[in-house]
């Protein structure tokens, strides 16, 4: 059952070759059997699936078929869970248990879907190669020495190695649809403010968003359709109407404007990736699309604005933590700016520290107009950089990631090195359009993502090209070869 | 600009961090790093440019002013660290 794609194995379940338990128990073995390879569950919630897949099979028998009901999904631990831990991957909130459940998670609930469990992340969701989570790094499916990159790590590889038919992720600066290539497996970044960012432990406010991995990008489409849609809860997340993302996905590309930035082709670009989403460009082609030479001049600066912007946000959302009221408390405290001070900085990791304070740094006086306006100002020219391109084309895209999973520990003192794997992913944040990463090839054994970027409100698109794309292509099928 | 142990220590007491002097230069040298990087954007003709704080600019809706959540300490207080008598216990602050 664990080959199958979401969209089969609701099939499967409507058609009663199996049920619903049967499903939730395959995969809850198959994490317990395997995943010991992988580190890619911070908690595994049985008894809770095992609870709603019974439910879930109440419903069948009812006659009671919703988007997602009966489908296994496992949430990144960034979201909270009513009475199951929420971690986010830090020792700050190892002994959390949530009080109340994130939208997205109650949203998808709502639908009939099974949660497996929680997802490993780097912490707070500050990284790109899931290597900054207390509970250890997450391995790549592919090859078990290397990253399955961040933040979405975990979520990325229980898919690729098929422990889970669908997923929750979080994307900040690309933490969906980097891990989604370096792991072959599908993943969408929506709009922001197209999906609620209530019970979502926030990083960068105005940057983080919600969205589905998948097998496929039907997979993501149907996960997309119960995750989104306006929320009184969250101010930022958009009262407009919801697309028939399902509906939109099998539309001809004849005719379709496809937009190549050239700034996504660098001239130090390695060949092969270059080769990749080329590749993958003509395939599109061959479907009646066209190629059009576009250039995004300011998007060169996008991972220096980013630098200044998500740090700067990040040490405002962060100073919550504070060991009074939740989460991690150092011991014997002398007086209350020690118990501050030790709980923070025991609490979180190297990584977070850094953020915190370069972004303190850049808010403090004096520095505020040098580095945040300014980053600001930019983040404009790449907002108008993008508006400008969608004037004459109807997607952009080019390679997701500038190389493939890269060794663990490679970069893991090398914040600056480590922060380039993003370099193709953020500007589209600071921007807040959707875009998705779909599997288009392998580069010496290991996966390779390219980008389909969407004006605002365009998911339904973006993932209508990535379905054409891949009904011409299994890449999106391939599994690794230890997790048949 | 350079950081070094001094703005450091000025900017973790900012954000309530503890930084030990063992690991202070290897820090200031890890954030030099990124600052260099961040410099790039001194590069960039922004002028006239207003700056963006949200990527839609959407206005922010209002919901009516009416009381919808229920008292939940019965809920969070559990999840304090140190709690007595329906309140978050601290350190003692007043002498």
């Amino acid at each position: 059952m664990h080959d199958k794609t979401l969209t089969e194995l609701k099939a499967g379940l409507q058609a009663k070759d199996f049920s619903a338990r049967e499903l939730t128990e395959h995969f809850l073995d198959r994490i317990e059997a395997r995943d010991g390879e992988l580190n890619s569950f911070i908690t595994v919630t049985r008894e809770q699936a095992l609870r709603q897949a019974d439910a879930a099979d109440q419903a069948i028998a009812a006659g009671d078929h919703r988007l997602l009901t009966g489908l296994p999904i496992a949430h990144k631990d960034i979201f909270c869970t009513e009475g199951v831990r929420t971690s986010c991957g830090s020792r700050m909130l190892d002994n959390f248990v949530a009080p109340y459940t994130a939208t997205v998670v109650e949203n998808m609930a709502r639908e009939g879907a099974i949660m497996l469990g929680k997802t490993n992340m780097d912490e707070f969701a500050m990284g790109s190669s899931n290597e900054t989570s207390f509970y250890g790094p997450v391995r790549n499916p592919w090859d078990t020495e290397r990253v399955p990159g961040g933040s979405s790590g975990g979520a990325a590889a229980c898919l690729a190695a098929r422990l889970a038919p669908g997923a929750t992720g979080t994307d900040t600066g690309g933490s969906i649809r980097q891990p989604a290539a370096l792991n072959g497996v599908t993943g969408l970044k929506p709009t922001y403010g197209r999906v609620s960012r209530w019970g979502m432990i926030a990083f960068a406010s105005s940057l983080d968003q919600a969205g589905p991995l998948g097998l496929s990008a039907a997979d993501c489409a149907l996960m997309l359709q119960a995750m989104a849609g306006h929320d009184a809860k969250d101010s930022t997340c958009l009262n407009e109407p919801v697309d028939d993302y399902l509906g939109g996905l099998d539309q001809s590309l004849d005719g379709l404007r496809i937009g190549v930035p050239e700034e996504f082709f660098p001239d130090n670009l390695d060949g092969a990736i270059a080769d990749n989403a080329r590749e993958a460009l003509r395939e599109l082609e061959k479907q009646g699309a066209k190629l059009i030479k576009v250039s995004l001049p300011s998007i060169k600066l996008s991972v220096p604005a980013y630098y200044v912007i998500a740090p700067a946000e990040a040490s405002s959302n962060l100073s919550r933590f504070d060991g009074v009221r939740f989460g991690y408390r150092c011991d014997d405290p002398k007086d209350l700016e020690d118990l501050y001070k030790r709980s923070r900085s025991e609490g979180f990791g190297a990584e977070v520290k850094r953020r915190i304070l370069v972004g303190t740094y850049a808010l403090s006086a004096g520095y505020y107009d040098a580095y945040y306006k300014r980053a600001q100002k930019v983040r404009r020219l790449i907002r108008d950089d993008f508006a400008r391109a969608f004037k004459d084309v109807d997607v952009l895209m080019g390679p997701t990631s500038p190389e493939t999973a890269f060794k663990l520990g490679a970069k893991a003192d090398d914040p600056v090195n480590m922060y380039m794997a993003d370099v193709f992913t953020i500007a589209v944040n600071l921007a807040g359009l959707p875009a998705l990463s779909m599997p288009s090839g392998f580069i010496d054994g290991l996966p390779a993502g390219t980008q389909v970027i969407g004006n605002y409100f365009q998911e339904g698109r973006v993932l209508n090209v990535a379905h054409r794309y891949q009904l011409a292509t299994d890449w999106h099928l391939r599994i690794p070869g230890a997790f048949q | 600009m350079a950081i070094d142990s001094r703005v450091v220590a000025r900017v973790a007491h900012l954000a309530r961090l503890q930084v030990d002097d063992g690991e202070s230069e290897a820090l200031s040298e890890r954030l030099n790093d990124i600052l260099g990087m961040v410099d790039q954007l001194q590069q960039a003709d922004v002028g006239e440019v207003e700056p963006l704080a949200h990527p839609l600019e959407v206005s922010q809706p209002l919901r009516d002013d009416q009381v919808d959540e229920p008292d939940v300490r019965d809920k969070v207080l559990p999840l304090a660290p140190a709690s007595e008598d329906g309140c978050f216990l601290v350190p003692r602050v007043i002498e």
